[in-house]
This record gives C-alpha cells, sequence and structure tokens, in this order.
C-alpha cells in the first residue's frame, strides 16, 4: 500500500499553498492572500472604583490569597427568538465546573452576581467619553447598558454589560487613516487562574475594572502595520494621563481574514510585538484551509460524507506504543475513528509546525476536556504508532486508501462528546474556515478556544435605566482634550527629537512633562527631550521596582536654572533621585560631592594642567591632551560649567 | 392602524417617527448633528423619557438618538419578529413519579420585555421544560400555568385558586406538586397554602429563583431541579420551600414554609429557616434528612382545603414616638385584624396604650409578633408587656410575622369570633408556633470573626 510520508507532506503542502514566512513576505504576498486585519483594544481605565460596584479598582491577589470559593456552572439562555447561541452551547458541553476565589477587600456580592448593578461610575464614563471624542467619533445622544453572555465562566453573572459611546471615528498613521468601527464602555472580566479537566479557577479580583473597547474596521493590511496602529491606539489612551498602565491593564483582540476566509478573532493578545506574527500565521492558516477545503471537495460531496468509529480492546489490538499501552490498563475507552478521503490532510500544513490534525487535538481539548497526549492520528509527524496497529485498526474500520484515521482514548464520559467534535471538524473543513475565537501563543500561532459569538446574543440589560450624554458634558470634555497622538508626533519630529525616543515618550504620556519644561524654564526642546528618551528611560529600566514621580523632572530642571547649575549634571542627581527619592536636591548634590566654582577659576585651571601634561609627555596629540585636561577638569567642571564650552577654552 | 408599531413611544419622539413614517422594528438610517447612524427602531421602555429613539446596532448594541439631534430619517419596512420559547412536548418515562409544576409567574419564570426594559413573567411551565429538560430524568412532569402574577401582586385571592388548584391535582392521583414562585412573597404564599391545604398525602414544594433566569449563572434551573427531586422522591408531605443552600451551585435546602423567611434582596441563598433548622438538605440525587419528625408522604390521605381569607387584616410596624392616629385610621377602615411587629420582646409605646383599647373594644382582633425576627415574643418580663396583654394584644410565641398575618386573615375567613380566633391562632397547623428554640436554631454568623473567615474560606460558601 502506498503510504503517505507525514513529514514530506507537510513540507508540500506548506509550499503549494505559497507559504512565506514574516520575514521574507513582500507585500504582493499579502494583496495575493487578501490579508486584512482590524483590531480590538480594551484598555483598563484609571478610576478609583469598579464600573458597577464600589468596589476599588486595580488591587490584585496572589492566586492563593482569598477569603472564599464558590461554585457555579453556566447554562446557555434563550434568545428572546428562542434560540441558543453556538458559543453558548459549546461552553455548556464542556460541562465545566467554574470556581471563583473572592477576597473581601476587591470583590462584594455583585461581582459574583448576588447583587443587582449599582449606577455606572461617572469617574469612567467620563474618561470613556474623553478618548471617544480623541478618536474624533460621532458620541451617541443616550447609551444603554447591554449584555453580552460569556459562557466561559469569565464573568460569574454569564455576560459582560457593556455600552456603545461613539461610533465611526479614525486615527491617522504616517501614511494613511484607519477608520473606527466603536467605541465601548465595559465591565473587566475575572483573572483565570487555572484550567484543567473539568474544572476551571478564577480570582474576581479583576472583575468589574472599567474599560474600553476601541473597534477599528478591518483597513490594515500588512503585518507591521497591526502594530503601527495597536501602539498609535495605546497611545492615544495614555496620552489621556487617566488610563491604567502595567501588565495586563491593554489586552487587544485581532481579527484577521484572508480572501475567501472568514473573520477569525485571536482573543486577548497581552504584547504588541507578538502582533505581525499571529496575525501573518492566522492568515496563511485560512489559505491553508481553503486549500483543504478543495481538496476535500473534489474528492467527495460533504452530504456523502460519513465517519466510522469502533472501540479498540488490548487483545486484539496490542501495541507498543506507550499512552495507549496505559490508556488500556487504566481500562480507558480508546476509540479509532476513520475519516474518509481524509488521508494527507491531516498532516497538510496550516501553521508553522501545525498540521491540520492539531485543528482536531484544540478542539477536542477544550470541549471535550481532554489532556493531552490522549490521540493520536495515522499521520503523526514522529510516526509513533507501528504499522501492524495501524494496519489493523483500518481493516478493523474497512478503511480505504484515501482515508485518514484518528485514534483517542479517555473516561468513558468524555467519548460522545469527543466523537461529536471530531465529526464537527471534519465536516467544517468542506466549508473552509470555520467560525472561531482562537487564543495566542507567543511563538506567533494560534489554538482554537471558543465558537465565535454572534451579535444576535447582546440583548439589554433589565437591572439599568438608559444613560444620557448631552452637548454639556460633551462640550466640557472636549475642552480637555489632549493633543492627537499624530500632533504629537510631528512636535517631535520639529523639535529634532530623536524617532527611536517617541515610543518611550509617547507610551509613558510623559510629551506635556516635556512640553511644560519646554515652555517655562530655557532648555532646548531637543535636549529635553533626549533627556527623556535616553536618559530617563535607560534608570527607568535599572530602577524598574521603584516608583519615580515624573513632576520632579520638572522641579529638577527649575532647581538647576534657579542656582544657576549647569545641566550636565542633571543625569547624576536623577539617577540619586531614583535611589533616595525623599531626598531634595541640595542633599543630592551633597551625596555628588558637588561644590560651587566660579567658572573662571575652572579656565584658570587650563594652563597649569596644560603644563604639567607637557611635562610629562609632548609627543601626543592634541585631541590627547584636551581629553586627558577634560578628565582631570571633570569633576570639578560638571555642573559648574558646559563641558562643550570648557573644551572650547583648552582647544579655542 | 395597528398601535403596536409605535410601541412604548409617546411625545416628541412619538410626532418624530410619525413624521418620517418611520416605525418600530423598521431598519432605519437617521442622519443626526451628532452624525449618522443606522439600525433597528426598537420598542421604547415605558418609564423612560419621550426624547429619545432607540436603536439597535448592526453590532447588537442599542443606543438612544436624541430627537433634537435628528436632521431627517429614512426606513426600509421589516416584518415584526417573533419572540418564542419553542414549547417542547414533555416526554413520558415509565417507573418516574408523575409531578404536577404549577406556574404562577415570578424570577423563576420570566424573560426580557422590550417594552418596558425590565424581566416579565412570560415563560410557561412548558417552556421552562424546554430550558431545563433534565427534569426529565427527575419525573414525568405535567404543567399547567394558573397564574402569570409578579409575586409582589400575589393576594389572597391568589392564594385561593392555588389551594383548588392543589386538591384538584392531588384528588387525580399526582406524586408531588411544584408551584414555581416569584420570590418576594414566597413565605405568604407558603404559610397560606400550608393552613388552605391541610393533611396533604403529598409534597407540595414552592421554588424560585434569585437571579433571573434570562442570565446564564441563573440559580432557576438548579433550584427547580431540587424542588422535582423533593416532590418526586421526597417523602415530607407538606408545604415546603426549596431555595439555593448556598451561594455556590452546590445543595438547596427544604424549608418548613411556616418557618422560612427571605433574609436578603438579591444572594441566592436568601431563604433561611427562622428558628429552626431546615428540613432537609438536597443535590439532584440525594435528600438529606436534618429534622427526623415530619408528615410522611401517604396517598391514601384525603386532602382537607380550607380555602377562606378576609383581607380586613393589616400589620403595624412599631417605631419609637409612633402616634396613636395611624391606629385611629386603621379602626375608622373598618380592618378586623391587627398584626403588630413589636420592638424586643414585643412591646410598643404608651402612648398607643388608649388606641389599643379602643380597637379591642372595636373587636379588632389584635396579635403581637417581633421586629427582632428570632425568639419567642414575651410580655411578662416587663410590666408594659403586662399593660399590652391588659389591652386585649395577644402575644404570638415565635411565629413570624408575615406567617402571623396570613393566618390571622385565614382564621378570620373562617369566624370573627375573638376566642375561636384565639384558639386557631395559637394552636399551630405545622410548627408556625414551636414549643423550643434549639441551639443551632439561631445562627447569623458575623464576618471577620477568626473562627468564621475559616470557616468560610474551608467550607465552599
Amino acid at each position: 500500500m502506498k503510504s503517505i510520508d507525514p513529514k514530506e507532506n507537510f513540507e508540500a503542502s506548506k509550499k503549494s499553498i505559497g507559504y512565506v514566512d514574516l520575514k521574507n513576505a513582500q507585500p504582493k504576498d499579502y494583496q495575493r492572500i487578501g490579508f486584512s486585519v482590524g483590531l480590538e483594544v480594551h484598555q483598563q481605565l484609571l478610576t478609583k472604583e469598579k464600573l458597577f460596584c464600589r468596589c476599588p479598582a486595580g488591587i490584585y491577589q496572589k492566586p492563593d490569597e482569598y477569603d472564599a470559593e464558590l461554585l457555579r456552572h453556566m447554562r446557555p439562555t434563550l434568545s428572546e427568538l428562542g434560540t441558543y447561541d453556538d458559543s453558548a452551547l459549546m461552553e455548556f458541553k464542556t460541562k465545566k465546573k467554574i470556581i471563583y476565589r473572592i477576597s473581601n477587600t476587591t470583590a462584594c456580592t455583585y461581582d459574583i452576581d448576588d447583587t443587582p448593578p449599582f449606577p455606572i461610575n461617572r469617574e469612567a464614563l467620563r474618561i470613556a467619553l474623553e478618548i471617544a471624542l480623541a478618536c474624533k467619533m460621532n458620541i451617541v445622544s443616550e447609551t444603554h447598558i447591554i449584555r453580552k453572555p460569556y459562557l466561559d465562566g469569565s464573568i460569574p453573572s454569564g455576560f459582560q454589560c457593556t455600552a456603545l459611546l461613539g461610533i465611526e471615528g479614525e486615527i491617522e498613521l504616517k501614511n494613511k487613516k484607519i477608520r473606527l468601527a466603536q467605541l465601548s464602555i465595559e465591565e473587566d472580566s475575572c483573572r483565570e487562574i487555572s484550567d484543567e479537566g473539568h474544572t476551571r479557577i478564577f480570582s474576581v479580583d479583576r472583575m468589574g475594572i472599567p474599560m474600553v473597547e476601541i473597534v477599528t474596521y478591518p483597513d490594515i493590511l500588512h503585518p507591521t502595520e497591526v502594530m503601527e496602529v495597536s501602539n498609535y491606539i495605546r497611545f492615544l489612551n495614555r496620552s489621556t494621563g487617566k488610563v491604567r498602565t502595567g501588565i495586563g491593564t491593554g489586552r487587544q483582540d485581532v481579527n484577521v481574514s484572508c480572501k475567501g476566509g472568514t473573520r477569525i478573532e485571536i482573543k486577548g493578545v497581552a504584547h504588541t510585538k507578538w502582533l505581525p506574527a499571529l496575525s501573518h500565521n492566522e492568515c496563511f492558516r485560512q489559505w491553508a484551509l481553503l486549500a483543504i477545503k478543495e481538496k476535500l471537495q473534489k474528492r467527495v460531496k460533504k452530504e456523502n460524507w460519513k465517519m466510522q468509529s469502533v472501540q479498540l480492546n488490548s487483545k486484539d489490538f496490542p501495541t507498543a506504543y506507550a499512552p495507549i499501552k496505559k490508556a488500556f490498563q487504566q481500562n480507558k475507552h480508546i476509540i479509532a475513528v476513520n475519516l474518509p478521503y481524509f488521508a494527507g490532510l491531516l498532516s497538510h500544513f496550516t501553521q508553522p509546525d501545525k498540521a491540520f490534525y492539531d485543528e482536531y487535538v484544540h478542539r477536542l481539548k477544550v470541549i471535550a476536556c481532554f489532556s493531552v497526549p490522549n490521540m493520536i492520528c495515522s499521520e503523526d509527524m514522529d510516526e509513533q504508532l507501528e504499522v501492524d496497529f495501524i494496519q489493523k485498526i483500518r481493516q478493523e474500520l474497512h478503511s480505504k486508501e484515501e482515508d485518514a484515521q484518528i485514534i483517542f482514548w479517555g473516561p468513558e464520559n468524555n467519548i460522545s462528546t469527543a466523537l461529536q467534535v471530531i465529526e464537527e471538524r471534519s465536516l467544517m473543513a468542506f466549508d473552509g474556515v470555520p467560525k472561531e475565537t482562537r487564543q495566542s501563543f507567543s511563538d506567533g500561532t494560534t489554538a482554537f478556544e471558543r465558537v465565535l459569538p454572534s451579535s444576535d446574543r447582546m440583548y439589554p440589560d433589565t437591572d439599568t435605566l438608559p444613560i444620557t450624554i448631552d452637548d454639556k458634558l460633551i462640550e466640557e470634555i472636549k475642552q480637555q482634550l489632549p493633543q492627537s497622538v499624530s500632533e504629537i508626533k510631528q512636535q517631535l519630529k520639529d523639535w529634532k527629537i530623536p524617532e527611536d525616543c517617541h515610543a518611550y515618550i509617547l507610551s509613558r504620556n510623559y510629551f506635556t512633562h516635556i512640553q511644560h519644561i519646554v515652555d517655562n524654564l530655557h532648555y532646548t526642546p531637543k535636549f529635553i527631550g533626549v533627556f527623556f528618551g535616553q536618559k530617563l528611560k535607560h534608570l527607568h529600566g535599572q530602577y524598574r521596582h521603584i516608583p519615580f514621580a515624573i513632576q520632579r523632572l520638572y522641579e529638577l530642571f527649575a532647581f538647576l536654572e534657579k542656582e544657576n547649575i549647569d545641566k550636565g549634571i542633571a543625569y547624576k542627581m536623577l539617577k540619586q533621585l531614583f535611589i533616595h527619592p525623599a531626598k531634595d536636591f541640595e542633599a543630592i548634590l551633597d551625596l555628588l560631592d558637588f561644590k560651587r566654582i566660579n567658572e573662571d577659576k575652572i579656565v584658570k585651571q587650563i594652563p597649569l594642567i596644560a603644563d604639567k601634561y607637557k611635562a610629562i609627555d609632548d609627543k601626543k596629540s592634541n585631541i590627547d591632551k584636551k581629553n586627558s585636561i577634560m578628565g582631570q577638569l571633570k569633576k570639578m567642571s560638571l555642573g559648574n560649567i558646559n563641558l562643550s564650552k570648557l573644551a572650547k577654552h583648552i582647544l579655542p | 392602524m395597528n398601535e403596536d408599531i409605535f410601541q412604548g413611544y409617546k411625545g416628541k419622539a412619538l410626532e418624530v417617527l410619525k413624521k418620517y413614517n418611520v416605525q418600530v422594528w423598521d431598519d432605519a438610517d437617521i442622519e443626526t448633528t451628532r452624525g449618522h447612524f443606522s439600525g433597528k427602531i426598537l420598542p421604547r421602555a415605558e418609564n423612560t423619557d419621550s426624547l429619545h429613539i432607540v436603536l439597535k446596532l448592526s453590532t447588537g448594541y442599542n443606543i438612544g438618538v436624541h430627537v433634537s439631534t435628528i436632521i431627517t430619517m429614512s426606513s426600509r419596512r421589516l416584518a415584526q419578529p417573533v419572540f418564542k420559547i419553542p414549547e417542547k412536548e414533555i416526554p413520558y418515562t415509565k417507573g418516574l413519579p408523575r409531578i404536577k409544576l404549577l406556574g404562577t409567574g415570578g424570577t423563576i419564570a420570566s424573560r426580557l420585555d422590550y417594552r418596558t426594559g425590565a424581566v416579565i413573567p412570560a415563560f410557561s411551565p412548558s417552556e421552562l421544560y424546554a430550558s431545563v429538560p433534565e427534569l426529565t430524568e427527575i419525573c414525568n412532569i405535567e404543567t399547567e400555568e394558573v397564574l402569570a402574577v409578579f409575586s409582589e401582586n400575589m393576594s389572597s385571592k391568589h392564594y385561593i385558586i392555588l389551594a383548588k388548584k392543589i386538591e384538584e391535582a392531588v384528588k387525580s392521583g399526582i406524586d408531588g406538586i411544584v408551584i414555581s414562585h416569584g420570590t418576594d412573597t414566597l413565605q405568604h404564599t407558603g404559610a397560606a397554602l400550608t393552613f388552605m391545604c391541610q393533611n396533604l398525602p403529598v409534597p407540595i414544594v414552592l421554588v424560585g429563583s434569585q437571579r433571573s433566569s434570562d442570565r446564564p449563572s441563573s440559580d432557576a434551573a438548579l433550584n427547580l431541579m431540587h424542588a422535582a427531586t423533593a416532590a418526586a422522591h421526597g417523602d415530607i408531605a407538606e408545604v415546603l420551600i426549596c431555595m439555593a443552600g448556598t451561594t455556590s451551585d452546590d445543595y438547596g435546602l427544604l424549608h418548613k414554609a411556616t418557618r422560612a423567611r427571605k433574609m436578603h434582596s438579591s444572594y441566592r441563598s436568601a431563604f433561611r429557616s427562622i428558628n429552626d433548622t431546615p428540613m432537609a438538605k438536597i443535590t439532584r440525587n440525594n435528600i438529606e434528612l436534618i429534622k427526623k419528625e415530619y408528615n410522611k408522604k401517604d396517598k391514601n390521605r384525603t386532602i382537607k382545603i380550607i380555602p377562606t381569607f378576609d383581607d380586613r387584616v393589616t400589620m403595624l410596624y412599631y417605631y419609637p414616638g409612633m402616634k396613636p392616629d395611624i391606629l385611629e385610621a386603621v379602626i375608622d377602615n373598618g380592618y378586623k385584624g391587627i398584626v403588630w411587629v413589636g420592638a424586643g420582646l414585643g412591646h410598643i409605646n404608651k402612648e398607643m396604650y388608649p388606641a389599643v383599647e379602643k380597637a379591642h373594644t372595636a373587636g379588632i382582633h389584635q396579635y403581637m409578633t417581633l421586629q427582632t425576627i428570632w425568639g419567642y415574643v414575651n410580655l411578662f418580663v416587663y410590666d408594659t408587656g403586662r399593660d399590652i396583654m391588659a389591652r386585649g394584644i395577644i402575644p404570638c410565641g415565635n411565629m413570624l410575622p408575615e406567617v402571623a398575618y396570613i393566618k390571622l386573615g385565614w382564621a378570620l375567613g373562617q369566624t370573627d369570633d375573638a376566642e375561636e380566633v384565639k384558639r386557631i391562632m395559637l394552636t399551630p397547623i405545622n410548627d408556625e408556633i414551636t414549643q423550643r428554640e434549639p441551639y443551632n436554631a439561631y445562627l447569623v454568623y458575623q464576618g471577620g470573626i477568626e473562627e468564621v473567615e475559616e470557616f468560610i474560606r474551608k467550607v465552599r460558601k
């Protein structure tokens, strides 16, 4: 029998769909596959309290720091039209036990759905409106709190409360505009601590922290643009100075599609630097699934396709393959499934180091709660199964040459769900790209997370009244809008502040601080910009764990100007300020052993040192001589005379 | 013209809709001073302003467009959607007990009303079955929608309808009855049915939910499964209330209806047995008896129905500085009975005495219960108590105030004779007055205390 070499087949299929890796991909490659991406950027707002209750926001506990645990199950609810949402049904199939860990300091009975919501946090609403206006959006005149069901347990009520504030905005990139579809205000979800087998554990501390979600149109046509847009929106949010910063305070979902594909949502990408690879790989995965669809449709009609399965016993199906051997010993059910016409498809390329077979693996893991390794297939890359064993299974299942097989094992009560999942995923292959949300990995690949919920699932919250947003409030907020990110970028450029300083200044929202110094003191914008973008950045990296009050930089420069001390000493002083945040500037100068010396007195030292230098060695160049003199005068000069001015005195 | 085309709209918003010939469920495009908005026109909730038109955008979000911002609008007419939950025919399993599910409305059976934007009781029991198919594994269920009212709108006439329905069902040889009911006055209905339906052959289990069934986290489904288990497989032929034991989806508790009280406005485990332990702890496959003495199920017993009620009964909640004019008004309005809710052991102020005496002389039956909820009325400890009794107020032992109200109404429905009313009031039908208070009958733990915190952390609540 002609058998398929899985590895060869993987490489051949990768080549045949025209996969190019991220580094080598050209714009024409993205045009060929119709790369199209939209972003959903989530950003926590800097408020004292949560959105619908009066718990403090932004306090987190360690996974084992909790006062109580409670157990819940989520059930799908019928929509008004009498139908169930697909994603809700999938979560119900998983039969998960949801455990919530609550701490009395960070959560109340609202957070665990034992109390109806309190009126919306006005501080949060105001910040969200400020961001919507900064996005140049049309603001709605009345917003309604809407429920967005999530049955994965991440929200104890089973739905997220969210409200739309603006639609149709835009942001300006270097060479193009990106349209923004909408901005909504929403409550953050619980933090997942673990998800093993049939139990998922959440910490409730994050639940209810106010967030905004900004959704772009799918106007992004290149992976590097994904990052550019994400950064722009991040900087825009931060330019208000009213959003939370730090790990997990900003997250994004990426919606990717290729030509002929479908919108796939990659959920919760924590780092912007992962975005290009994730969107690149997802677009090619869809391209590969379309190729698989085409092959399959040529082989058989979807309506005529039917899979077969059989339970294996250790007597008739002996194997040395350890996991199955162990499964036999543990009396697990071991099932072999025949997938007609799927030969060569299970080992078909989908993502770097991932084949079509992995689509089954991930779905089984999520929906049927299978722990790994619990399955293997006839096109296993590592060829771990004996040829005889597979042959016997094929005979038992009456498999044909063009068929492929999956063998899986597990406890009896998971088997029927698993079979259903395998059949569903196989049938979906005839249609191309199944609608789903996917989770991301640091290597740039993704895996099935859940079925994509439809917009029909949204329904109004019954516990709250609509909120009016009148012109007066909008005008009030408009007066306080921060400068736009593109304007700031242009100003930094005009000030000749090098581009490598921009991201740091924008992400930390330091522009207003720089401007304040430039406007009120007598330093050049370039010096201050570089001081922030390089010197401050360096110290921030070095003393990461020490909080630094940024307004002290203004005070520092104001002090130097008032005391007529040269700015050359600023970096050394700043370093001491990080270490001794409570000390005043005079005390910092003492620490540095600084003595005020008249400029003339220093200049007068030059000939004396020069004479000494001559006495030692007069063969060296003028430059060496200058450096030597500078070196000897440096300590005395720092803060007392500008070093380049000093250099001119030495070598006029 | 169909009046429903402008559902909930009034005033300026209604004028604008008419002006542009736009109606509810249309796909509309609205040009406004705040930009362009398009979506489906939704009904307007009744108790909101008349200045906004509600749109459902294609993303699923709802927004309101202020009429003063509208420059122009146009629309495409679409058929009104039909909101319906499929009513499934309930399958029959041989060998499983026959249970009757009587629907009354309330949170266990509710869904969203677009017009009011709030929850309305709308699930028929068979719709309820469609959303909780697990019920068929517990029993063969027959359903009947008896009432469709909010729990707070329940009153004596509804109790009488229910009592008669129960009699009818019991006489048809049913193995148990489940009544789905809103939680606000669940304890009142429970008490009324205890008095009206006596000598029960089978369990009658009242069930509700604290968190509405339109939310995935609702306690409705699990409570209903527990109630069905108690009715089908339980041995306690009494009127019971079955609600969550903790905030977790873990176990339920069966409370004697005369001893149960809703003790939190929204918490899942709001219902507690007062002055006594619950009857049993219940899971989907087990009933663990806590109290060993109860009226055992016996289908040969004949149910006795006493469906009477006189609603000329009121409750007076005592507060410091209470003025007699309130009581005068009660007398003038022809009330026949008063349940006092007194301070401490059952006290009211001296200023009320003349009016109390006047009420007594007027033939008004007065009974004393407690604001403290837990404990016994005792009018012997202080002289003031004796003064109160001397003026015709009769202490009700540890009967709960709401139960006393129901019982007095029920008693006055049968007789006006003061001695007979007193005899009925003070002769317990099902432990509405108990002879003793066990040590574990009063438990209100306080958070922050080390051993309580340890208990909460260890025992999942």
